[in-house]
């Protein structure tokens, strides 16, 4: 039976069929579905971990008890997994092991487009590409196979287009698999130096031996076309080859670490160009030249930067592009922003206002970096808004740090900001953390987290506090906010700025697109108290917008009054606030942007 | 048959993954070899979304580039300009009229562009739809992607029936008249 499938829903169903019983993630775009879909499986235990090293150790930990076990992270989150995993290749596996990591060329949703093949080169770790869902499902289950006969965790690369894309997947039964006891083994799991020294050696033999098995795999697979170019390539920019030159030979990577030497050479002898296509580095590029086999192309014509597509290959081989006829009028971008309602838009109006220095976080409080609130100076990585707000503080001293704050979110403080306050504390700062409480993981799509009472399944669980974990920390100044209520969020930020001692203020209101949170009636405007000044713009709310008092009737304003509130209000007052009441959710903070009492609740317009 | 490839444009929030979802199980019935791509995380919080939809004997490429779309399906008239460059020559444009600002037009820092429809008319075959009122009159404003993919419907040689079973497999037995209602208006649509 053939089953549309996201590449993520296959990666699951593989894990299904492979007898996988163990899943712990960290959600990341585009590999959060993943653990989503597997924890569907009754067969499988499925968790989300607080973040990627926990998740990571507690599948070796699943592993070495002799359950074939899996973690799932974006490619930044691989850097968090990075210390247990490269210790993990020395010390092997009991059951199989497979770390799926998923990049995100183009950087769809991330904050760097890093290459995690290099991951693969540098831990020693066997890794596979597939192209599609269907390899998604089958990659999975030749990657347990690998882990067991290999003594290895397995990698498995993913990348946006392939973990979101959807395509036939040929479904199999589950392969049952017992647990493999465990057998103490000290100096095969203990990492201590004069066992490591010797795993090493063990490690060195392995990818000797996995070298060899590029060279016999079916994972790798040579189509021999016209002979005028030969592709060598692997994952997503397979898909692009076939489609841009559907006759050419193509060399097909499936094992992607370590690469074949002789079969990459035969097929070099057979064509006449050869031509390596690959997204973001040139790994396969670099290992061809090491091995003195000839390459024509390669990084030269595809550069090092974002996404490839079958136009783009095209055109750097010379070919010509599809004709099209392209909009001849600058069309307005579209970012993402805040949704109406969203409890992060009171606090980031605030600071705003405050023109603080604000050392942000990742998830979707980064959008108050955005126009019009603009609100965000820093964004690293997950946690990093603490360490950098103590750094920050420390060198510029008391006036900086009473004009600067950290600005990170419940499920970020939880995965890496709560050794930031620990250091907080214990290196005497003076630093101001905001944790914006919302209740949930809400930018990989609602996920559960450790403060939510909630684990991936919905089941009750300990509801960790953050202010406890604060105070716990060493933090004496931990106070709670509603950002809904924009005046005291402004004195409690003020008051613990000027404090001099470490503070945390956790503002907290639950995302308002989880299913709890009702939405209230949409506000309305009195269009005679209107004054046309604008305050309530100043909150970036996509649901107010100014329109021509002249009366576009489609409500669009004017060029001319477009150009005047553009050049500083010219024609001040000319255009009023009007909202749609198709995406307003109620929330009532332009009420209390506006001086003039414009802004109507439904009663109220009744009631005239 | 060689690949057919469809794009569905629009604003996050607006339902294109439930069309695209939709159009999938429709080809998928069909017998053919179906991609579907789409990106998630950024582009639901009000951004500018896109789907493509390629389906044929055998598909390779998930993605649809400049000038290769044989069909536009868009939510949004401003998303229709920005994606018209992906049709290919002699390609269909089926929009929706409805208007979604943008954040840099809210607040003042662009202009949302004039006269779209007439302008797309002139570079293309346009088919443009007030979808957002036909799906008021079949009972909700959020049934404006089954009113679209009603519009594409009747430009695909596909049966009635099969559009109106996958409708049945996808949406929720309480909205299933309404969505009916919604496809049939939209398929009806001039």
């Amino acid at each position: 039976m053939k089953k549309l499938m996201l590449g993520n829903q296959a990666v699951a169903r593989g894990l299904y069929e492979a007898g996988c019983r163990f899943v712990s993630s960290y959600p990341g775009t585009p590999s959060t579905e993943i653990t989503e879909q597997a924890a569907l499986y009754d067969e499988i235990y499925a968790e989300w971990a607080p973040n990627e090293k926990v998740a990571a150790e507690s599948a070796v930990g699943a592993s070495l008890a002799g359950a074939r076990s899996f973690c799932a992270m974006k490619h930044v989150g691989f850097n968090v997994a990075a210390d247990p995993l490269f210790t993990a290749s020395y010390i092997g596996v009991n059951a199989g092991m497979v770390v799926c990591v998923a990049d995100d060329p183009g950087m769809h949703s991330s904050q760097n487009e890093q290459d995690s093949r290099h991951y693969a080169i540098a831990a020693k770790l066997p890794m596979l590409e597939p192209s599609d869902s269907g390899e998604c499902a089958a990659f999975v289950g030749e990657a347990y196979k690998i882990s067991e006969a290999y003594d290895t965790p397995v990698v498995l690369r993913t990348c946006t287009r392939v973990a979101h894309s959807q395509s036939l997947v040929e479904l199999h039964e589950r392969d049952e698999k017992a647990l493999k006891p465990y057998e103490r083994n000290p100096q095969k799991y203990v990492a201590a130096p004069a066992n490591a020294v010797k795993r090493h050696i063990e490690v060195e033999k392995r990818m000797l031996a996995l070298s060899e098995l590029a060279e016999t795999t079916g994972l790798n697979r040579e189509e021999m076309g016209d002979t005028a170019i030969g592709f060598v390539t692997s994952g997503t920019c397979y898909l692009y080859v076939k489609e841009a030159f559907p006759n050419a030979s193509v060399f097909k990577l499936g094992l992607v670490n370590p690469l074949p030497v002789k079969r990459l050479r035969d097929f070099a002898d057979k064509v006449d160009r050869l031509i390596v296509v690959e997204e973001l580095d040139g790994i396969i590029e670099r290992h061809l030249r090491m091995n003195g086999i000839r390459v024509d192309g390669g990084k030269d014509l595809f550069g090092l930067l974002g996404e490839l597509s079958q136009n783009k290959i095209r055109a750097a081989m010379g070919e010509a592009l599809p004709k099209f006829a392209a909009y001849d009028e600058a069309v307005p971008g579209r970012p993402p922003v805040m949704c109406p309602g969203c409890p992060h838009r009171g606090l980031f109006t605030v600071l705003s206002k405050l023109k603080l220095t604000v050392l942000g976080d990742i998830g979707c409080y980064t959008l108050g970096s955005g126009a019009p609130l603009n609100a965000v100076d820093s964004v690293l990585c997950m946690g990093a808004s603490i360490g950098m707000a103590h750094g920050y503080t420390k060198m510029l001293g008391e006036e900086a740090a009473h004009k600067s704050v950290a600005v990170i979110g419940d499920s970020t403080f939880m995965h890496s900001g709560i050794t930031g306050v620990v250091n907080l504390a214990y290196n005497k700062s003076i630093a101001t953390v905001l944790v914006l409480d919302n209740s949930i993981t809400g930018m990989t799509g609602h996920q559960q987290n450790p403060t939510t009472g909630l684990t991936l399944q919905n089941e009750p669980t300990y509801p960790i506090r953050i202010e406890d974990v604060c105070r716990a920390a060493g933090i004496e100044r931990v106070r709670v906010v509603d950002p809904q209520d924009m005046a005291a969020t402004e004195a409690a930020i003020k008051e613990e700025l000027s404090a001099d001692a470490p503070s945390v203020i956790i503002v907290r209101r639950p995302c308002q697109l989880l299913k709890y949170v009702k939405a209230k009636p949409p506000l309305a405007i009195d269009k005679d108290k209107c004054k046309g000044c604008r305050s309530c713009m100043k909150i970036g709310c996509p649901a107010i917008r100014f329109t021509d008092e002249g009366g576009d009737p489609e409500g669009m304003p004017s060029r001319e009054a477009t150009a005047a509130s553009h050049s500083g209000g010219l024609r001040r007052g000319a255009s009023k606030a009007s909202i749609d009441p198709t995406i307003c959710v109620g929330c009532g903070l332009c009420e209390q942007m506006c001086k003039f009492g414009a802004f109507i609740k439904p009663e109220e317009k009744e009631a005239r | 048959m060689s690949t057919t490839s469809i794009m569905i444009v629009g604003v996050g929030g607006q339902g294109t993954l439930l069309a695209s979802k939709l159009l999938g199980n429709v080809l998928l019935g069909q017998g053919y070899d179906v991609k579907l791509s789409e990106v998630h995380g950024m582009s639901q919080r009000g951004g500018s979304v896109v789907t493509y939809v390629r389906y044929g004997d055998k598909v390779y490429s998930p993605i649809v580039d400049q000038g290769e779309a044989d069909i536009i399906l868009s939510f949004e008239i401003l998303e229709s300009a920005r994606w018209i460059s992906y049709l290919r020559e002699g390609g269909m444009l089926l929009t929706n009229t409805q208007k979604t600002w943008p954040m840099p037009v809210i607040t003042g820092a662009a202009a949302y562009p004039e006269n779209i429809v007439e302008k797309l008319s002139a570079m293309a075959d346009v088919t443009a739809v007030d979808a957002l009122a036909l799906a008021e009159q079949a009972g909700s404003a959020k049934a404006v992607n089954v009113v679209l993919i009603g519009v594409l419907s009747r430009r695909m040689d596909i049966p009635e029936e099969a559009w109106l079973k996958a409708i049945e497999e996808t949406v929720p037995a309480k909205f299933l008249e309404m969505n009916k209602k919604a496809f049939e208006l939209g398929r009806n649509a001039r």
